[in-house]
């Protein structure tokens, strides 16, 4: 028994290497390209809402330690408090869900979805004085290298905060892809829950064998480290100068 | 055979409250300018942090300190591998340029 619940962690380590693999090539693209554009990116995260990023997190810390005490209730048997937990679990699970729903909407009605109807970020729409500003800034980032650049004309400055614009794009692009794939695991979740919950009703857990649920666990915890992740690396790239 | 232990309730809670203490000392430390020696180290903070949070959650709910070797071995050649991955990627696109401007 014990070696069988010994190759089945191993196993599920395993399968979660896959998903750092997965989310690790993601976080390094990201990291790549923050580098590159970064005042897109400080422009792009600041519009994201950092109070909603908060809340995520909490949500899902709390899941994790409910999940965890699911885990030791099958571990002791006891059938009522895995129901309890388990289901409290997927009600914070739902929430983060509702929550990123509503964060989603909120950037679809802002014209923050890329494609053909991305319209350029807050930082440059509501504050028109800000566009000469940031493209000052881009100017600053590219003198470091040669100091003859002439002086910018008004032009360029126009021209350099379109660009920002667009480099802005691929930050939501990442944003998307990132929170959109961490969504989709969350969605995973919840039904990998609602099948222990049937299993749990059966009786079937006990100190002997409890396994789906120690792994379901495992899983559970693997995507809210990607979230631990997500939250300083998306809302949190520069708030220091106004947000 | 020591994968069948597992931590306390209580060692659950005390990880619980250290990973909240965690987000909120992340999310107040954000608005907060830490640049010393012309260098920002609102990242470096931000990350430390969530690195903290992340052995916790692997250690503790995960049960990983509790487990065998092989476990041990399996998931710190995960991290190590992705560590592997950044360090090179970075090194690559941090140091481009840096012979044209000479």
């Amino acid at each position: 028994m014990g070696q069988q619940r010994e190759a089945s962690t191993f196993g599920m380590w395993v399968f979660l290497l896959t998903e750092i693999m997965m989310f690790g090539g993601l976080f390094a693209a990201y990291m790549i390209y923050r580098l590159l554009y970064y005042h897109a990116f400080v422009a792009g995260s600041s519009s994201i809402s950092v109070g909603w990023g908060f809340v995520y997190t909490l949500v899902l810390i709390c899941s994790s330690l409910t999940m965890a005490l699911a885990v030791s209730a099958a571990q002791r048997g006891i059938r009522r408090l895995q129901e309890i937990f388990i289901v409290l679990t997927m009600i914070l699970g739902v929430v983060f869900l509702v929550i990123k729903g509503i964060e989603y909407n909120a950037k679809y009605q802002e014209h923050h979805i890329p494609g053909g109807f991305f319209q350029t970020f807050d930082a440059v729409k509501n504050h028109p004085g800000q566009e000469e500003n940031i493209a000052a800034q881009e100017q600053e980032r590219l003198e470091k290298g040669s100091k003859e650049q002439p002086a910018l004309s008004p032009e360029a400055a126009k021209q350099a905060a379109a660009q920002i614009a667009k480099q802005s794009e691929i930050f939501f692009c990442f944003y998307f892809a990132m929170t959109g794939l961490h969504a989709l695991h969350m969605i995973i979740g919840l039904v990998l829950m609602t099948w222990l919950l049937l299993k749990v009703r059966k009786g079937l857990f006990g100190p002997q064998y409890y396994t789906p649920v120690e792994l379901s666990g495992l899983y559970w915890h693997f995507v809210d480290i990607v979230w631990i992740f997500l939250f300083p690396l998306l809302y949190l790239i520069n708030r220091t100068h106004g947000h | 055979m020591s994968e069948g232990a597992h931590p306390t309730h209580k060692v659950y809670y005390l990880v619980f409250i250290a990973l909240a203490i965690g987000t909120i000392v992340t999310y107040e430390v954000a608005f907060i300018d830490l640049t010393f020696f012309g260098i920002n180290f609102n990242p470096i903070v931000a990350l430390t942090i969530a690195c903290t949070k992340a052995t916790l959650v692997i250690l503790f709910f995960m049960h990983v300190r509790y487990s065998s070797k092989q476990t041990w071995i399996t998931v710190a050649a995960g991290f190590f591998w992705l560590l592997i991955m950044i360090t090179l990627d970075l090194s690559d696109y941090l140091t481009r340029g840096i012979i044209h401007r000479q």
